[in-house]
């Protein structure tokens, strides 16, 4: 290294410019090791809180609470690190599902009814990417537009009916078993980390939707197609809330236009919570998958000692806040030290 | 620490030992599940459910539900609780289909599953308690006009629409049994939609047309409120009585100004407590929901199961100037 005259500069080494390192770098991963803390003695206290709670049983029927929302979240942690948002997911989910019923009316079998699914949410995702991108519409904006027109749709198709009677075979999404405990929905989900860790993470791709993230210009200077990232992205958005609908349907076994009300929320909640910043440009697919998981249990565990759904806003509301403001408290304390 | 603590202590942890073993019989957990937290007639149906608990004994009432009145939520507090082994769960359903799927494995894994208010699909439960029927509420409307009129008279009918399914049954019931009032004369059937402004007009036309007219039966919560307006606003209060279905919170006004002597709606403490009993007797195997059962409710007689295990509580409950004023902070 002592030979090494380019990377030094004075007594220490450089910082190599093109990766997110030093105090960026060191601040995600304490994040990361933040939740897995939290994480650990949420089901520490959960074990002792409950008697039911340590059970593969149960643990895999409360995996339910969170593995929909998460096959989104991850989706929109990419599309939040490039500096969108996408607040019309839950709408896609109605929409698809009431998609999904309309076919079944005409006689739609389980592939047919899940090509419609995915293709709904592909169609919102393209409806969304190009009235942003195409339009250069907030996307803030679009997405709360696109929100209320998507389950407006399914409303008018619905009113106050349901579809329901979906095939014995549809059943498998969401209330099937891959092996013993382990759900369908939950494979899926840890199939899908793997694959959006891989795509952000360990890809040209990945890196050029940091990049668009924290500076969309330079990143259009340096020859990042920035529109055609985004779509892409919106796209994938879409997909994975069609996917979500398939899941949820499923589960449900029925179809009605008040389906995953309020889950965009949600959604954006467990993204922001896995450390993801909301203004674009940082974040992890750990984090989200943590997450995800700290949601799962903490709304389970509330959920065994009955403790009402009011509360249990207020515990993920403040389990945010403070996840939020630690690392910031801290590094304020620093600086205040130093 | 002296002797004494030490000898108290001693003793308080022998009594608890003790009181342990006399516990050992768990006392019986009953999930009571409401679409939402935080609604007047959901806590007061859950006051009922304590009262039928109190006099069962051994009972525990686990009152729970979601935040918002969504199917998602529902099945979280389902899930829960399928995970806590309760022994039964009463669901006032969201959804009556997407509850299905949940409910059916509570039921696979031995846990007794009744719907009751708002019903689930039959394969999702096993038996359902509405709060009334459709010939008990017919039956009612006639018999709270009548009470008022014992020599006989005119009234009328505001209804909501001519083809609201429910208020054509309820008036085809309630004409079923009009031969038991013979000196009663029903003038006209009307109807408001449902709409205040035009339940109002409707009811201000009929008393134009029918100056004799002596009540107003509106058997729809809109039409009752906008028909005891519109006669109190004729200075007609005590002269025609309006009476009806109607929801205690919004008819106060109408039974203190006269306009109304009696209405009627389901009394949610009878229901939880119903409700409570009749799942206490499902889960304890001392009755079965099959049809044509007669399942015991304690103090509210027995429910009688229909062809498709569903039953009617009793006829809707009449409220007057001397409980006004309990239940019009509730719902």
């Amino acid at each position: 290294m002592s030979n090494d005259t380019v990377l030094e500069t004075g007594t220490r080494p450089r910082r190599l410019p093109d990766r997110l390192t030093g105090r960026g770098q060191r601040a995600l991963r304490s994040w990361e090791l933040l939740l897995l803390a939290v994480g650990i003695a949420i089901f520490i206290a959960n074990s002792m809180a409950s008697p039911y709670f340590l059970s593969a049983w149960n643990l895999s029927d409360a995996t339910f609470n969170f593995t929909e929302k998460a096959m989104i979240a991850f989706a929109m942690a990419l599309l939040i690190i490039s500096g969108e948002i996408d607040l019309s997911v839950a709408g896609i989910i109605a929409l698809s599902s009431t998609a999904m019923g309309f076919a079944l009316q005409y006689g739609a079998g389980t592939p047919v009814l899940v090509l419609v699914g995915l293709g709904t949410g592909l169609a919102c995702g393209a409806l969304n990417g190009t009235l942003v991108t195409r339009m250069g519409l907030p996307s803030i904006v679009v997405t709360i537009g696109t929100m209320s027109l998507f389950r407006g749709i399914s409303y008018i198709v619905l009113g106050d009916q349901a579809f329901s009677g979906y095939p014995a075979g549809f059943a498998v999404f969401g209330q099937g078993y891959v092996w013993w405990v382990i759900t369908v929905e939950l494979a899926i989900f840890a199939a899908l980390a793997l694959v959006f860790g891989v795509l952000l993470h360990a890809t040209n791709f990945g890196r050029q939707v940091y990049v668009i993230g924290n500076n969309p210009t330079a990143a259009a200077f340096s020859g990042v197609r920035v529109a055609r990232v985004k779509m892409i992205l919106f796209l994938l958005t879409g997909l994975m809330a069609g996917l979500a609908a398939i899941c949820l349907t499923s589960r449900l076994g029925s179809t009605r236009p008040s389906i995953a009300q309020g889950w965009e929320l949600e959604v954006v909640t467990m993204v922001v919570l896995g450390g993801v910043s909301i203004l674009g440009g940082a974040g992890s697919i750990l984090g989200v998958v943590l997450a995800a998981l700290v949601m799962g249990m903490v709304t389970f565990g509330l959920g065994l000692l009955n403790v009402p759904g009011i509360v249990m806003s207020i515990f993920i509301g403040a389990l945010l806040i403070g996840v939020i403001a630690i690392p910031r408290l801290i590094a304020l304390a620093r600086r205040r030290a130093a | 620490m002296g002797i004494r603590t030490t000898f108290a202590a001693g003793l308080t942890l022998a009594a608890t030992l003790m009181g342990g073993t006399a516990l050992a019989q768990e006392p019986l957990r009953i999930a009571l599940v409401v679409k939402s937290l935080g609604n007047g007639f959901f806590e007061a149906a859950a006051r009922g459910a304590e009262e039928a608990a109190e006099e069962l004994g051994d009972t525990e009432i686990i009152y729970t539900g979601p935040t918002s009145t969504t199917a998602e939520g529902q099945i979280e507090v389902i899930n829960s609780l399928i995970a806590q082994q309760v022994d039964a769960i009463a669901v006032s359903a969201n959804d009556p289909d997407a509850l299905v799927p949940a409910l059916k494995r509570a039921m696979q894994r031995g846990i007794t599953v009744i719907s009751w208010d708002s019903g689930v699909a039959p394969e999702g439960r096993e038996m359902h308690l509405s709060p009334s029927s459709n010939e008990l509420i017919g039956q009612t409307i006639i018999k709270l006009a009548a009470d008022q009129l014992p020599e006989g008279g005119q009234v009328a009918l505001l209804s909501a629409t001519s083809t609201s399914t429910n208020q054509n049954i309820w008036i085809e019931e309630m004409n079923k049994v009009m031969d038991q009032y013979p000196d009663i004369e029903v003038v006209a059937t009307v109807y408001g939609d449902d709409l205040a402004d035009k339940s109002y007009r409707e009811a201000q036309g009929l008393m134009q047309s029918y100056p004799d007219l002596d009540a107003i039966i509106a058997p729809t919560s809109v039409g009752i409120v906008a028909a005891a307006q519109a006669v109190q606003d004729a200075g007609k209060a005590g002269e025609i009585n309006v009476t009806g279905l109607g929801l205690p919170s919004e008819m106060a006004g109408a039974i203190e100004s006269g306009a109304s002597k009696s209405f009627a709606i389901w009394n949610p403490v009878d229901l939880g407590y119903a409700t409570t009993m009749i799942a206490h007797a499902l889960a304890t195997e001392t009755a079965s929901a099959e049809p044509g059962a007669e399942v015991p409710m304690g103090r509210m007689g027995t429910a009688t199961l229909d062809d498709n295990n569903e039953a009617a509580m009793s006829e809707p409950f009449t409220y007057d100037a001397s409980n006004i004023d309990e239940f019009k902070s509730v719902f």
